[in-house]
């Protein structure tokens, strides 16, 4: 529908489409001018200092946070900037927190039968019991995020982890179209660090997938397209190795 | 569905409305007093009403501050038919108007009096005005996102208002002496022991029904929702669901509950006047709750009864010591009870069986 603007280059079929996404707070610009399209399927890691605008960037997607100017278009037809963060979430749109968010107070188990993609008006849940392909479908969850043994826990008496994990497995169950990941391994031993980076090389192909992190060994793992973000705009986009032997990156990256 | 602690509860509600009634009516000598039914009965109301405020604080985390309005709501609603129902055997003995509006030379019904001389109607609005309130005032304030102590402070002044504007004379609710001077409900004598006995059993009847309500609504996926919404709110939206329309369901069924309390009151301590709004009285169903467990229905239940009767002794024996131990006790919770009694009863239960305790409910 629309012809990309800005000198981004045409792309056929973009999942994602910002177009000089700006917001400031209290003066501050927060982002500034930011454009970013990401195709279907895609894996897309974000990197950047503290303060680039990473997580504004989510927010704006997510419909939390309203941009001042600028365009965010979802598979070519879907104006997000009006939509609310429950509105996008329905839309597919799934979002995985740096501290791991579970819900403590239920089960693995309840932690994840919420997140499975179904209506989410209180008229249907007050009335909705578990259904046969409900439990498979979480079986198979819990083989994935291996928390099998955990099924009947309370989600507050897991490892840092296994909540990670958890929260992944909630992503998961919402079925979503594009996952945005905040900063995955963080607290992750080093082993399950690559099984994740694994999982998320899995996940994208059928899902669009975007990540933001500050460990490189992970970025690396990725092996994916990188946009490094400063200032609240894209700095540099391009292979890791591409991107980090560039002046521009290296001087943010390391100081001057 | 019902635990092993609502079934302890239920039951012992019911030997109640079976020993009461038998020991008021039938046995000789009358080993209950009547004054004791009718007290009985105020209890059980305020249980209800607990009940009512532990499903939006203790499972959605919604600290409303204003619940007495809901129940004085639902007590004026239930008043306005029992002030129809006198007729004209009133002071003035006319036929058309209440009392309290003669004397404030008001010829005429004003038309939210209409149709309150059919019980169905006045039943009706016992649960249509709270809950109508409820709806619009939730509808905005959720919507806006206000939430925390914010929320709380809001609540009360929503009471304050209404006890400011019940106290106008003008406002056709018989100003600051409230409606009173009731005969009788549905045409049984209101100071018959066998009504005061009867509406006791209702009220014990309504509690029991209140409780498994909220059983259900909380044991079912919305009750799950509304504890994500109490731990986490963004958490849920993200995963799309809607929090201000899970509030407000929770928020208006939670005052519709109340009103149903208020209006059973009503007929058994033959009064309802604008000091059921005052602040203080809403504080003092959140103490209530507060002690006997949060997030525990029977716990609700449990502690309002105890205070209340506990309020009824000492403010018979001493009564300038109440306050202080109301207060006393409040904060002695707290601090050692976290989880209430009910709470802390279960925890050291399974502690000693070996089991997992309850996690503590989240502020």
């Amino acid at each position: 529908m629309t012809q990309p603007i800005g000198g981004l280059p045409p792309v056929a079929q973009p999942q994602l489409y910002l177009d000089g996404v700006s917001r400031s707070f209290d003066g501050f610009k927060a982002i500034n001018n930011l454009s970013l399209v990401i195709e279907h399927g895609e894996l897309r890691a974000v990197i950047g200092p503290n303060g680039a605008g990473k997580t504004t960037m989510m927010d704006i997607i997510t419909g939390k946070t309203r941009p001042d100017t600028g365009q965010v278009l979802w598979e070519q037809t879907v104006d997000l900037t009006r939509l609310d963060e429950a509105a996008t979430a329905r839309l597919g749109i799934g979002r995985k927190f740096q501290k791991p968010t579970v819900f403590e107070s239920h089960t693995v188990q309840d932690n994840l039968t919420l997140a499975l993609k179904a209506d989410r008006s209180p008229w249907a849940t007050l009335f909705r019991r578990g259904s046969a392909p409900e439990r498979s479908r979480i079986d198979e969850l819990l083989a994935l995020t291996r928390l099998g043994d955990h099924r009947f826990r309370l989600a507050g008496a897991l490892s840092h982890g296994q909540k990670q994990w958890l929260e992944i497995g909630m992503l998961l169950a919402q079925e979503p179209r594009l996952l945005l990941v905040d900063e995955p391994a963080a607290g992750m031993t080093d082993a399950e660090t690559m099984l994740t980076a694994d999982l998320l090389k899995s996940i994208a192909g059928e899902r669009s997938v975007i990540v933001v992190e500050h460990d490189m060994e992970f970025v690396r793992a990725l092996g994916c397209k990188v946009t490094v973000l400063h200032q609240g705009a894209v700095l540099a986009e391009g292979r890791l190795d591409a991107v980090s032997a560039m002046p521009d990156v290296i001087e943010v990256y390391l100081g001057r | 569905m019902i635990d092993r602690r609502m079934g302890i509860f239920l039951a012992g509600l019911f030997v109640l409305a079976v020993v009461v009634p038998v020991g008021n009516l039938a046995l000789a000598g009358q080993p209950v007093p009547t004054y004791l039914v009718a007290l009985i009965g105020k209890y059980l109301c305020y249980a209800l009403l607990a009940v009512a405020l532990d499903l939006v604080w203790g499972y959605c985390g919604i600290l409303s501050l204003g619940h007495g309005a809901f129940f004085a709501l639902g007590g004026y609603a239930m008043g306005m038919y029992l002030m129809r129902e006198i007729g004209d055997r009133g002071v003035y003995a006319n036929p058309s108007v209440p009392d309290f509006m003669v004397f404030i030379g008001w010829k005429e019904l004003p038309w939210y009096w209409w149709g309150f001389d059919h019980f169905a109607l006045a039943a009706a609005m016992v649960v249509i005005a709270p809950g109508l309130l409820a709806f619009v005032f939730g509808w905005f304030a959720f919507r806006s996102r206000v939430t925390g102590v914010y929320l709380s402070i809001i609540t009360q002044a929503m009471t304050y208002a209404l006890m400011l504007a019940f106290f106008r004379n003008d406002m056709g609710f018989g100003g600051n002496n409230g409606l009173t001077d009731f005969k009788d409900i549905l045409g049984f004598d209101l100071a018959q022991p066998a009504t005061k006995v009867g509406l006791m059993v209702l009220s014990a009847l309504a509690l029991a029904g209140g409780l498994v309500l909220a059983r259900w609504v909380t044991g079912s996926r919305l009750g799950k929702v509304l504890v994500c919404v109490r731990d986490a709110e963004s958490r849920t939206r993200f995963l799309g669901y809607r929090v201000e329309h899970y509030k407000l369901f929770i928020f208006t069924l939670s005052a519709m509950m109340a009103g149903v309390a208020g209006a059973l009151y009503v007929p058994q301590v033959g009064i309802i006047n604008p000091s059921e709004f005052s602040p203080a009285n809403s504080i003092e169903i959140v103490i209530w709750v507060a002690l006997g467990g949060r997030g525990t229905l029977v716990g609700a239940a449990l502690g309002a009864i105890v205070v209340a009767a506990a309020k009824t002794v000492l403010t018979g024996a001493l009564p300038e010591a109440w306050l202080y131990a109301l207060g006393a006790l409040f904060i002695l919770v707290t601090l050692v009870l976290p989880t209430g009694v009910v709470g802390a009863l279960e925890d050291t239960l399974s502690r000693l069986r070996g089991t997992p305790p309850r996690k503590e409910a989240k502020a």
